[in-house]
């Protein structure tokens, strides 16, 4: 637990109806609190209720984390109970509602203590400000493989150890017995030696006047009843029988639809605007322009979110109808000469001039290496543009009345939305309400409050409810983009086929830092970076940086071993003799996988490694190519989290991961043409299918480590996996993503040119 | 005035006749377990029964829907106390994370099982093609098919389990 309670403690209380709540608090000045003067008052704390039980004997969990298919709720939820020893059938979850009082208090903690890497990608969203301790205090952030990780840790564990302390330390005064002699189970307090037995609740408003502990004794991993093993979801029986509700089934009343259309060329405005056709359809209501938005920030840079023309109408159906018979003439204001070719061009150009190169890692002499090389290795990648493209397209509610706003949304960062709606609006964040949602599927999109902006300025213009529905069209072509990236690598090589050094160069750095490293033993290296900037803007996709450099370096390292003549997992393996945990996860995945079976003519086997989030992954990939088209049968992963809270919900995230990387790697491509997306909707923006699903196998080893996340790392080995087994099968590499434009019909022998 | 049946009742509509069912169920009857995916037959999650069989509800104008019996994943369960096997089915395998394409892959499911109890994978591939899942639950939902079909889940890596 390390040192938790230098600036947090458990605190306690009574809520209304007389059940227990049990938070954990956290101070944003003093560096020594005297606990118990803190607990009594006052304004300076933040007082977080994790659970609250109630007179029936059920623990209310309530997780600051929003759901977005991770099963984040339920995992939490299964933390705090264990340690709790609550009844699971007692137990239910709630979201924090959106405010500041529900604060992330443990990723911030995280953030201030240091031992939790907030991706920086990711504090834009928080007030648009640079984070800083006390800023930190107001996170509610769902991303980055988090929730568990410090939420969980730091907050719902120590919560449900309070609890369950203070439930016995309540019956102990009541039953006159030591404290020591009751034992708790299944959300009852049991003396075994005075027969006696009742149900929290009994002592629930005792315990609630009492003063919390300062450090409840967490349990040891073998004493897990509930973490480590599999419940369901909470979530799940709504989401089979349509009653889940997302942000697009709320009904407020008086309510009308909008959908938008934003400059197609990102940042350009409105330069003249035809609504009489629109206004002509029946059921619209209005015609609306929203400012455009140059955000500018010292991590994601500049952000040209242009001006865009909202259908105000009685349905969604008149509201697109409308949309469509708009005649806008847009006014750019530069980006429009850009597309694929020019940008990939300027970052080749930016490569080769090394302006102000950055390095991430800067070891030994790589220019001693090259001297002493046998030969030199040289390769070069590339990734394009891709769209979140979550199934439930982007949508907000709002209602502007009285200087008040309600927003109902769905998104993963609650307090941000909050912050940002409110500053749009030039309201107090006090008088913004966020309702928040199910997402369906959020995957780092939903962290930019754009569309709640949007919703919420419509609405104040047409002085009603407004439930704002994009079009699957504007989702993929106003989304934030994961970044198109060109990464340069050179090794040397000696005699024996040994690697003496590591070169690489690649444009944009973002986050997490560590994305671009490797885990092998090459005792030169020189890893660094150059920007390249272009007009389109970018945020956090699944797993961020990490789906781009995992296939650059793990493809690099394939070409490696097949420079040396060698196995490329033996290759690895030889590699990462210093790297227990790594090589763990490299040997599970290959045994599971039979990487040694022998495989007919046209399949092939990849294999890959990339740690992210504090989780190591190894997968196998094998797939079968006739006639140049590249099925996918099957991935093996293994999968090291240090500790699995909830396995099976790891697994479903693992497969999930795979899938969202490998539906990328076959056919993910945005295009830039004429400074704007060129890809509209499925048909071309094709996303994978049941049809060319592969089986997935997924084994989870247990290290003990320190917890790692789940919902990214499964993600960025599967793309230089798969690359490295259409190089097995057909003996062609993969050096441009997607593989669908590659034409594998006629084996090409590439040379280290890149095509 | 266009009349069809909905899960059983009679509605009417006074709308454009060229709406498609999609948002005359979720704006005019509140039916908002049909989701709005892509509006152009691509992806599935709209998918509803019409007279039992898989109908992407996003490209079907409710005029061509006119007297016909229309069933929405709140009609999916036999009555209000029981599920639908399929439904079952997904608990079980705990298939869904989002959760929003999950109503249309269960009515294309319920569509094949109704005319093909025992299909095969490539059946199976085929009915469930046009319905994207984009956390990639694609191995669960097979699962969860071939438990209700009784006809074993086929792993390569394992033969039939």
């Amino acid at each position: 637990m390390g040192k938790w309670t230098r600036r947090a403690f458990v605190t306690a209380g009574v809520v209304a109806g007389g059940g227990l709540f049990v938070g954990v608090a956290v101070r944003t000045g003093h560096r020594t609190p005297e606990l118990a003067s803190l607990v009594a008052d006052d304004d300076e704390i933040l007082v977080n209720a994790w659970v609250k039980l109630d007179q029936d004997n059920v623990a209310t969990v309530i997780v600051p984390h929003s759901e977005m298919g991770q099963g984040a709720q339920t995992a939490l939820a299964q933390m705090l109970a264990d340690e709790m020893d609550a009844d699971w059938d007692l137990v239910q979850v709630q979201e924090a509602p959106a405010t500041s009082e529900y604060a992330n208090y443990a990723l911030a903690r995280g953030a201030v203590l240091g031992n939790a890497d907030i991706p920086k990608i990711l504090v834009p969203t928080i007030d648009g400000l640079m984070l800083q301790v006390t800023k930190a205090l107001g996170l509610q952030i769902t991303g980055g493989s988090l929730s568990i990780r410090t939420t969980g840790h730091y907050g719902m564990r120590v919560a449900g150890a309070a609890a369950r302390e203070m439930l016995i330390e309540a019956a102990a005064a009541k039953w006159q017995v030591p404290a020591q002699e009751i034992e708790t189970q299944a959300s009852h307090l049991i003396h075994a030696s005075s027969q006696r037995r009742a149900p929290y609740a009994e002592f629930a408003s005792v315990a609630g006047q009492m003063m919390p502990p300062a450090s409840p004794q967490l349990k040891d991993n073998s004493q897990f009843k509930i973490i480590g093993h599999d419940v369901q979801r909470f979530d799940i029986p709504s989401k089979v029988d349509g009653s889940a509700q997302f942000a697009m089934d709320v009904q407020v009343p008086g309510m009308v639809y909008a959908t938008v259309r934003r400059s197609p060329v990102f940042g350009g405005e409105i330069a003249q605007l035809d609504d009489r056709a629109a206004k002509a359809v029946n059921g619209v209501i209005d015609v609306v322009t929203i400012p455009a938005a140059k955000k500018e920030d010292m991590f994601s840079g500049k952000q040209n979110i242009g001006e865009a023309v909202a259908v105000v109408a009685q349905g969604y159906w008149p509201a697109k109808q409308g949309l469509d018979a708009l005649t806008v003439q847009w006014k750019n204001i530069g980006g429009e000469e850009a597309d694929s070719d020019s940008i990939f061009a300027q970052f080749d150009r930016d490569l080769s001039a090394r302006f102000e190169r950055e390095n991430d890692r800067l070891q030994g002499d790589v220019n001693l290496a090259l001297e002493r090389a046998e030969r030199v290795v040289e390769a070069e990648y590339r990734v394009p543009y891709l769209a979140h493209a979550c199934m439930e397209p982007i949508n907000a509610t709002a209602k502007v009345e009285n200087g008040q706003c309600e927003l109902w949304i769905g998104c993963q960062n609650p307090l941000g939305f909050r912050d940002s709606v409110a500053e749009a609006l030039g309201f107090d964040p006090e008088n913004v309400t966020v309702y928040n949602h199910f997402m369906g599927g959020g995957f780092g999109r939903k962290s930019n409050p754009d569309y709640a902006i949007q919703a919420a300025l419509i609405a104040a213009m047409v002085e009603r409810p407004v439930q704002l529905i994009w079009s699957r069209e504007e989702d993929i072509r106003q989304d934030f983009y994961r970044p198109a990236v060109r990464s340069r690598f050179r090794a040397a090589i000696d005699a024996q086929g040994d690697v003496l050094s590591w070169e690489n160069t690649y444009v944009d750095k973002h986050e997490p830092a560590e994305a671009p490293l490797i885990p092998y033993a090459v005792g030169a290296q020189d890893i660094g970076y150059v920007a390249s900037p272009t007009h389109i803007p970018f945020g956090a996709w699944r797993s961020v940086d990490h789906t781009q450099h995992g296939f650059f370096t793990e493809s690099f390292v394939d070409e490696l071993a097949a420079a040396k003549g060698v196995d490329a997992y033996a290759f690895r393996a030889q590699l990462l003799q210093d790297k227990p945990r790594h090589l763990a996860v490299l040997n599970k995945a290959a045994k599971e996988a039979g990487w040694d079976r022998p495989l007919a003519q046209g399949r092939g086997r990849g294999i890959a490694l990339q740690e992210s989030f504090g989780t190591l992954v190894a997968e196998v990939v094998e797939v079968t190519v006739t006639a140049g088209e590249v099925k996918v049968d099957r991935i093996v992963a293994a999968v090291d989290p240090g500790f699995a809270v909830s396995p099976d919900g790891l697994k479903a995230q693992i497969e999930s991961g795979i899938i969202y990387g490998l539906s990328a790697a076959m056919f993910g491509e945005i295009s830039i043409e004429a400074g704007a997306v060129a890809q509209s909707n499925f048909h071309d923006y094709q996303i994978l299918r049941m049809t060319d699903a592969p089986v997935i196998e997924t084994h989870i080893i247990t290290s003990g480590g320190p917890a790692g996340g789940a919902g990214e790392p499964g993600t960025p080995a599967v793309a230089p996996a798969l690359a490295n087994a259409v190089f097995n099968a057909t003996g062609t590499r993969v050096r441009q993503l997607p593989l669908k434009n590659y034409d594998l019909k006629f084996r090409i022998e590439e040379s280290d040119e890149v095509v | 005035m266009i009349r069809l049946r909905v899960n059983g009742e009679e509605q009417a509509f006074d709308i454009d006749p060229q709406t498609p069912l999609l948002w005359a169920l979720r704006e005019q009857l509140r039916l908002t377990g049909t989701k709005f995916g892509c509006g152009i037959g691509q992806c599935g999650a709209c998918t509803v029964h019409v007279n039992g069989v898989a109908m992407r509800s996003c490209m079907t104008p409710i005029a061509a829907v006119q007297g016909q019996q229309v069933t929405t994943i709140e009609g999916l369960a036999p009555n209000p106390d029981e599920l639908h096997p399929l439904q079952q089915a997904w608990i079980e395998a705990q298939v869904p994370q989002c959760g929003y394409c999950q109503s249309g892959q269960l009515m294309s499911a319920a569509s094949l099982l109704a005319s093909n109890a025992k299909p095969s994978d490539a059946e199976i591939n085929a009915a469930m093609a046009g319905n994207l899942c984009r956390c990639g639950m694609y191995g669960r939902i097979k699962k969860a098919i071939k438990n209700v079909a009784g006809v074993g889940y086929f792993d390569p890596a394992q033969g039939e389990v």
